[in-house]
């Protein structure tokens, strides 16, 4: 299906792009002049591109044809090559277009009360302006590679931001994590795109999700196995899921931006975006769903041993995505539950990390929930709204969270089979562990007798800060009915996913997964409430623990597996490389240093030495490049 | 009766231009006074390179022109990438020219030592380091050097070659060694480069010898028509061998790489970023005519050994560029990663291959001639301060400086919208088409740990602590601004807009033999 030409107001939404990113290169290249009203500038530039995505979306809804192009330039035309890059406009990008600016202008807002104080806060608005650009340049691209432009793009936003505090030592280390694993999950998009150029000649949406029927099935495979690994390292999924806890390093509204809300559902974006190609590839598609249900566990199991409050809400995004990415793994039945999942999930977790955020403002910015405790009276609109996103969250019946995440467990379930039970099995235990590692976050922050240090003093953070937390808490409240009851987003998306169907026979009726889930969730917030909230909390964390919170405590030791796998041989290597530069090369150098100033007898050893070595490694080079064309000749 | 070889002059024009401003600079550099000699040897120098990159549009685009045309008896090919290429080095050598010429930064008015031949480190030598005169015979030997390797490129036969190699590596061997500071470190770069260049040579040339006895013929199109018909014996290949190790040296291939590092560092900064630009394009514009035209039938022979050495010189130029502390050794070892990625290039079809690499060739040119640029500014009481730690912090001394630095590290990176993706995509693409796909995969795992080290720089720059006596950012002169502004500005629209210029290159890519 190919877009129709824009008119109107929707041939410019170029600007939706191009305002965040003029707000950052004005205050990027503006220096310290900007310091003062910088912020202002940078809520505004988003403000305005969401103003303008709500405009642009109540036009598209007018259409009949919801499937918008949008030229911009020919990036590069020649004979065998064509990529020119547009925009396409249909409802699933301006869906994403309506949350990133959206969430991101209310993060703007409360960003002015959290940063208020850092010296650096023209700067931090600069990078999040960068952000907001990069995240839509990618969702709203009409191609892989437009795409793949905007995943860079936030990929060197993300990085600036987390590592935002770089005097701080682990916050320099969770960026460089974070960019190594995104890097992994890179290539295999980058992979992916050169095969759609050999094989189809075209990365534009239109030409290959259009001629997927045309490639071989390894092929169409080996796509959406790499898409998929892409996917893994934006979105945190398994195995490439280390990186996002570490983030939590960045200033908390980078936490709930870009971490929570925006960019780590990219994945989700990019697997809905290639729907046809995972339809094609069942293969692929089911490995999808593992990593979905295998990440739920993941990121359920680590959020219950950990005592940041951070780090707890960072393994529950983990989770959550998880959800989502098994949502889309299912197939049709699925998608429209997934993205519905997304914006809701982006809506009360977003929510939760700026109550976090406000939480750490007022304790003087610690994160150890054990040093918390009895903050409902002192903080009482940051606890009424956090209360309302972690209820939406755990999926308490009638809040956001119930109505999108039991559509997924339904989904779950009528996939059928002995498979379709396992995952629907995993989702609702999955469930109950959010719902325990929630209520125990809830009960150890703000019940409970205080266990605050000296000289801590917790406050109700600024109205600037509380406004925000207050709309995404109406949002938490409302948007899973409004968007499965009020106005179906699987209608909205349809001109993208296909009209909805109904699965013909729920395998489970709906009702009873309703039931049950809400059983398995207020099980696990007992058992919560048993462990945590009847006994006082101990202020340090007990030691002598059984293996299972061990585990979980290292986050199943996926850090230990990345450490086996990935870092000792590669630090064995760079020391090596250092042990040869050292002796060889550097060596002579350093020597040359030296003997600038003394030692020109020295030198002169060193330098007929070494040339003659080097002479030798050509040598050796040239017998082996004699010796393998021989081989290639005679063979 | 001896008949006149057949010479099609106006097709020399751009060799005639930049061996005749050459030979004038000689002329200039015996007879004119002392105090006119510089502004003379530097607008002369520039006639000669822009004359040579005018000309060769000209040649190229004239209504009527017909590039695919053999002449002075055949020695010489004048064509499609012939062109291209001989625009790329004369374009990119102008502006090493310009980087030559800029007299704002050393105290001294000039990168060059005032008199090459007084021993290092003698009281006349220190006598000489703040003196204001210039040694001018740098750019006669450069302009040289730039005709050879326009020379290089358009050669159709390899005797040819052979020459044109000696004429531009002589007088690069001596400009190394012209650095007015740290010059025992400049000379032993010199030194180290004839002798391991002389060392290449002679492979080359036994490698010529080889083909010669195998095929009876040194013209490229000989050798093809000979492969042919005759196939390929032992004789011919080990002979292709050597051709290859000769130029793979110049190209700074791994294994053949281990010069590059010390003579980068070693040698005045103008002259290592005229030889990590030009001496490139010159020497893969050879290896593509070698390759493509005299053994571009038995493609079957040369394919598995380019795939391994395209191999070997992305991780050790990537592995080894993870450690380095010093600036200039860092884009030494970037210099021989990216030699890997071009020869992915290599290995794609005639068509495609040749056109990607030819961008390629371009784009890296251009950025990494910037690069080494941005290197001249940044300056302590010692000369350049080329010590990665000496960098820390650069971005709160000079945020404009430090900027253009991390675009054009960015570039060389390949993050998009700067040329250095546009050329990585190109080349990789040419390489999938002919089912490398491990190499590719290769290629992007090691671009992304090339990534991590200019990152390290630009990380050092802008989120350290800068040193209390760290060095100063100089106030470039005229020559230096320009080469900066015309390099971003060429990075960011090959990067933005690089449609009409593939196409060039697209246009371009054909060979004649």
């Amino acid at each position: 299906m190919n877009p129709v030409p824009a008119t109107g107001l929707l041939s410019l939404s170029w600007l939706l792009i191009a305002l965040p990113l003029a707000g950052a290169a004005v205050l990027l290249l503006g220096g310290r002049r900007t310091d003062r009203w910088g912020h202002l500038l940078a809520i505004t530039t988003v403000t305005a591109s969401f103003v303008l995505a709500v405009l642009s979306t109540v036009t598209l809804a007018g259409l009949d044809e919801r499937s918008v192009g949008v030229d911009l330039f020919t990036f590069i035309s020649t004979g065998q090559l064509d990529v020119s890059a547009g925009l396409l406009v249909d409802p699933l990008s301006m869906t994403f277009a309506l949350l990133i600016t959206g969430v991101g202008a209310l993060i703007h807002v409360y960003s002015v009360g959290y940063m208020a104080h850092d010296p650096a806060r023209r700067r931090f608005f600069a990078y999040l302006n960068l952000f907001v650009a990069a995240m839509l340049l990618l969702v709203l691209g009409n191609s892989f590679v437009a795409l793949y432009v905007g995943w860079e793009g936030v990929g060197l936003a993300s990085y600036l931001l987390i590592a935002f505090w770089y005097t701080r030592p682990a916050a320099a280390t969770a960026a460089k994590k974070a960019f190594i694993m995104n890097r992994v999950g890179d290539v295999g998009l980058a992979l992916a795109i050169f095969i759609m150029f050999t094989q189809l000649g075209t990365t534009s949406y239109a030409g290959v999700l259009g001629s997927v029927g045309l490639l071989a099935g390894g092929t169409v495979t080996a796509i959406g196995l790499l898409l998929l690994l892409g996917a893994c390292g934006k979105s945190g999924q398994f195995p490439l899921q280390a990186w996002l806890p570490d983030a939590m390093e960045g200033p908390t509204p980078v936490s709930a931006l870009i971490h929570a809300a925006t960019m780590v559902t990219a994945g989700v974006y990019l697997i809905a975006r290639s729907a046809p190609v995972f339809d094609a590839a069942p293969a692929a598609q089911t490995v999808v769903v593992v990593i979905g249900a295998v990440t739920i566990m993941i990121g359920a199991i680590a959020g219950c041993a950990y005592d940041d409050i951070k780090k707890v809400l960072a393994w529950s995004t983990v989770s959550q995505i998880g959800y989502m990415f098994l949502a889309v793994g299912l197939g049709p039945i699925g998608y429209a539950a997934g993205i519905a999942h997304l914006l809701t999930h982006g809506f009360f977790k977003a929510g939760l990390f700026l109550g976090a955020g406000s939480v750490m403002h007022g304790m003087g910015d610690r994160t150890d929930m054990r040093r918390f405790g009895g903050l409902a009276t002192k903080m009482k609109t940051t606890f009424v709204t956090f209360g309302l996103g972690y209820l939406a969250l755990i999926g308490f019946p009638f809040l956001s969270g119930y109505w999108t995440k039991d559509a997924i467990i339904e989904a779950a379930f009528d996939r059928g089979g002995v498979s379709g039970w396992v995952l629907g099995g995993v989702a609702v235990l999955g469930a109950g562990l959010t719902a325990f590692y929630m209520t125990r976050l809830m009960l150890m922050t703000f019940f409970g007798k205080p266990r605050w240090e000296d000289g801590v003093h917790p406050h109700e953070s600024p109205a600037v800060m509380t406004l925000p937390m207050v709309v995404l808490a109406v949002g938490s409240v409302a948007a899973g009915f409004v968007l499965v009851q009020v106005a179906p987003l699987a209608d909205w998306l349809a001109p993208v996913f296909g009209e909805p169907e109904e699965a013909a026979a729920h395998v489970v009726p709906p009702l009873v997964v309703s039931v049950l889930v809400t059983v398995v969730v207020a099980a696990g917030a007992l058992v919560a409430w048993l462990a945590v909230g009847r006994r006082p909390v101990p202020t340090t964390a007990p030691a002598q623990v059984s293996f299972p919170v061990r585990a979980a405590r290292n986050a199943l030791y996926a850090d230990a597996v990345n450490e086996a796998v990935f870092m000792r041989p590669g630090m064995r290597l760079t020391r090596a490389a250092v042990l040869v530069d050292d002796r060889g090369v550097d060596g002579l150098v350093t020597g040359i240093g030296t003997g600038l100033g003394s030692s020109s007898t020295r030198l002169g050893r060193a330098q007929t030495g070494f040339v003659r070595s080097y002479a030798l490694g050509m040598l050796g080079g040239a017998v082996l490049v004699a010796g393998a064309l021989l081989a290639v000749t005679a063979g | 009766m001896i008949e006149a070889p057949d010479l099609s002059l106006a097709a020399l024009t751009p060799l005639l231009f930049v061996f005749g401003a050459a030979l004038v600079g000689v002329l200039v550099e015996s007879f004119a006074p002392r105090h006119v000699r510089q502004p003379v040897q530097v607008a002369l120098a520039l006639v000669g390179t822009v004359g040579g990159f005018a000309s060769t549009v000209f040649l190229a685009l004239a209504d009527g022109a017909d590039p695919g045309e053999v002449t002075a008896a055949g020695a010489l090919a004048v064509d499609g990438a012939g062109l291209f290429l001989q625009a790329t080095i004369a374009g990119l050598g102008a502006l090493s020219i310009l980087l030559f010429a800029e007299r704002g930064l050393d105290p001294a008015k000039s990168a060059f030592v005032a008199s090459a031949a007084v021993p290092a480190g003698s009281p006349r030598d220190r006598e000489l380091l703040t003196d204001e005169r210039v040694q001018t015979e740098v750019y006669p030997l450069a302009t040289f050097a730039i005709g050879g390797m326009m020379l290089f490129v358009a050669a159709n036969d390899l005797l040819v070659m052979f020459i044109a190699l000696e004429v531009l590596s002589l007088p690069l061997y001596l400009i190394c060694g012209l650095a007015r500071r740290r010059r025992l470190l400049s000379q032993e770069a010199a030194v180290k480069y004839f002798l391991l260049g002389a060392f290449a040579s002679a492979f080359f040339l036994y490698g010529l010898a080889l083909v010669y006895g195998a095929t009876g013929t040194i013209r490229l199109s000989g050798i093809r028509a000979s492969v042919t018909t005759e196939g390929t014996g032992t004789l011919l290949v080990l002979g292709l061998g050597l051709l290859v190790v000769g130029l793979m040296f110049k190209a700074s291939v791994a294994p053949f790489h281990t010069w590059t590092p010390d003579v980068y560092q070693g040698a005045p900064t103008p002259v290592t970023a005229f030889m990590a630009a030009c001496t490139k394009v010159a020497a893969f514009g050879a290896v593509l005519r070698l390759l493509y035209v005299a053994f571009g039938t038995a493609d079957w022979t040369w394919r598995p050994l380019v795939y391994g050495i395209a191999i070997v010189s992305m991780v050790v130029g990537v592995v080894l560029g993870l450690t380095q502390t010093d600036v200039k050794r860092m884009l030494a070892y970037s210099s021989i990663a990216h030699a890997g990625f071009l020869l992915t290039g290599v290995l794609g079809l005639a068509g495609s291959g040749l056109s990607a690499t030819l961008f390629y060739l371009l784009a890296y040119g251009l950025t990494t001639i910037g690069a080494f640029a941005v290197v001249t500014l940044v300056r302590d009481g010692d000369g350049e301060a080329t010590q990665l730690a000496q960098w820390a912090g650069l971005a709160r001394r000079s945020p404009l400086t430090a900027g253009v630095m991390t675009f054009l590290l960015l570039a060389l990176a390949g993050i998009p919208l700067t040329s250095g993706f546009t050329g990585k995509f190109a080349v990789f693409r040419a390489a999938t088409e002919v089912g490398a796909w491990p190499l590719v995969v290769v290629a992007l795992v090691t671009s992304a740990v090339a990534g991590y080290f200019y990152l390290r720089l630009v990380v050092l720059m802008y989120f350290s602590e800068p040193a209390e006596d760290g060095p100063s950012v100089g106030v470039p002169g005229l020559p230096t601004t320009i080469v900066l502004a015309v390099t971003v500005t060429a990075t960011l629209v090959l990067g933005v807009v690089p449609g009409s210029v593939l196409d060039l290159a697209d246009r371009a890519a054909a060979l004649v033999g």
